[in-house]
């Protein structure tokens, strides 16, 4: 009991880690993309963390008590962390295309290929 | 009683919707306002999930489930309009 | 074919989140009521899934998928996250956008490529080029300006792509 007590903490204690530190990361960094690295993975991983506390949590219920509604607590957690695992990566893919579209160029980058992929396009020399 | 964890581990993660609130109000361009919906819609996953073992609640557990995936669409509607419209 | 897919892969969510409404198991009406709306999803998506339906079916590329996403995947990001919270802490970035040239075939393989890259942090895909074989990565700390292979950026991901998409 209180081993798995133990082990929920641990999970528990990274996802709170990780969130804080990826809404963190929104004030630290000053463009766009460098606060997408830190906000939306930082949070997915933290997301991770908090859905298997709560399936360990559900199962070590499940175990004790017999009801199954804890059985439907953890197939239902692990529905929405395969749906957030799915969806998340696009979704920052998407944002991070749209900026560099609408004109949001890399602050202080070192190198540039898409700008120049982009101005190839266009006909212009790079 | 191990319920208490949830519901504060739920509160803390707030705090950090809370920063990405101020992202959303502060932010100098739209895509950053983005970036600040997105973190937002991330959060209030992980903050359902544990609120509904919290409370001992499955309904909230599938409200986590529809919220990422319509959010989903309206980061991808937001991200399409933004280089200039539907091209 | 494509309806077969997509009427076992609607009625398998719909038994994951209807388990456990008779003792653990599933009540007659919850399975007729499951079966009646996975034909009717299954009969408006039919022609979604164009090319090689089948393999959403094949027990061993899903035991693999399993193993890839637990194993490697998973691997990656643990590292590459405290690799970004030492950035995030000390500041110490180095951004730039590279474009990464990738020996890929078809659409699922590019998909689950530039999925994983983005899922890992520190490197996130902006755009993919399949006509040039390209993929455009935006890279939070810049270790080579113009990379020879995926490699340096995604590690072992382009060999479990190329062969979880095949």
């Amino acid at each position: 009991m209180t081993g798995i007590e133990y082990v929920i903490y641990a999970f528990l204690g990274i996802n709170i880690a990780f969130n804080l530190l990826g809404s963190f990361a929104l004030h630290r960094f000053s463009e766009v993309y460098t606060r997408l690295h830190g906000a939306t993975k930082c949070t997915t991983f933290g997301t991770i963390f908090a859905v298997l506390a709560v399936i360990v949590h559900a199962v070590n219920r499940l175990n004790i008590t017999g009801d199954p509604k804890y059985l439907q607590m953890a197939l239902h957690s692990l529905v929405a962390l395969i749906a957030l695992l799915l969806t998340n990566p696009t979704g920052a893919h998407a944002i991070a295309k749209a900026a560099h579209l609408s004109g949001v160029k890399p602050v202080r980058a070192v190198i540039d290929a898409y700008e120049v992929k982009l101005k190839r396009e266009r006909g212009e020399s790079p | 009683m191990i319920a208490p964890v949830f519901f504060y581990s739920a509160l803390i993660i707030m705090i950090g919707a809370f920063f990405s609130v101020l992202r959303i109000l502060l932010g100098p361009t739209v895509p950053d306002r983005v970036v600040g919906v997105d973190t937002l819609n991330t959060l209030i996953v992980a903050g359902m999930v544990l609120l509904g073992a919290a409370y001992d609640r499955v309904i909230y557990i599938d409200i986590a489930i529809v919220y990422a995936l319509l959010s989903y669409i309206g980061t991808l509607v937001i991200a399409r309009y933004l280089p200039g419209g539907l091209r | 074919m494509g309806f077969i897919v997509s009427f076992v892969w609607s009625f398998m969510l719909w038994l994951m989140l209807t388990a456990g409404t008779k003792g653990m198991l599933w009540s007659p009406e919850e399975i007729v009521a499951g079966i009646i709306f996975s034909t009717i999803v299954a009969y408006s998506t039919r022609n979604i899934i164009g090319e090689k339906t089948t393999r959403f079916l094949n027990p061993i590329r899903l035991l693999e998928l399993v193993v890839y996403s637990i194993g490697p995947l998973f691997w990656g990001m643990v590292k590459a996250n405290f690799d970004v919270a030492y950035r995030v802490i000390t500041g110490k970035i180095r951004p730039g956008i590279v474009r990464v040239p990738v020996e890929l075939e078809n659409d699922a393989q590019y998909t689950i490529l530039s999925n994983s890259i983005t899922l890992t942090p520190g490197t996130l895909t902006i755009d993919a080029c399949p006509e040039e074989k390209a993929l455009y990565v935006h890279w939070i700390y810049v270790r080579e300006e113009k990379p020879k292979s995926s490699e340096p950026v995604s590690g072992s991901f382009e060999k479990w792509a190329r062969r979880l998409g095949r």
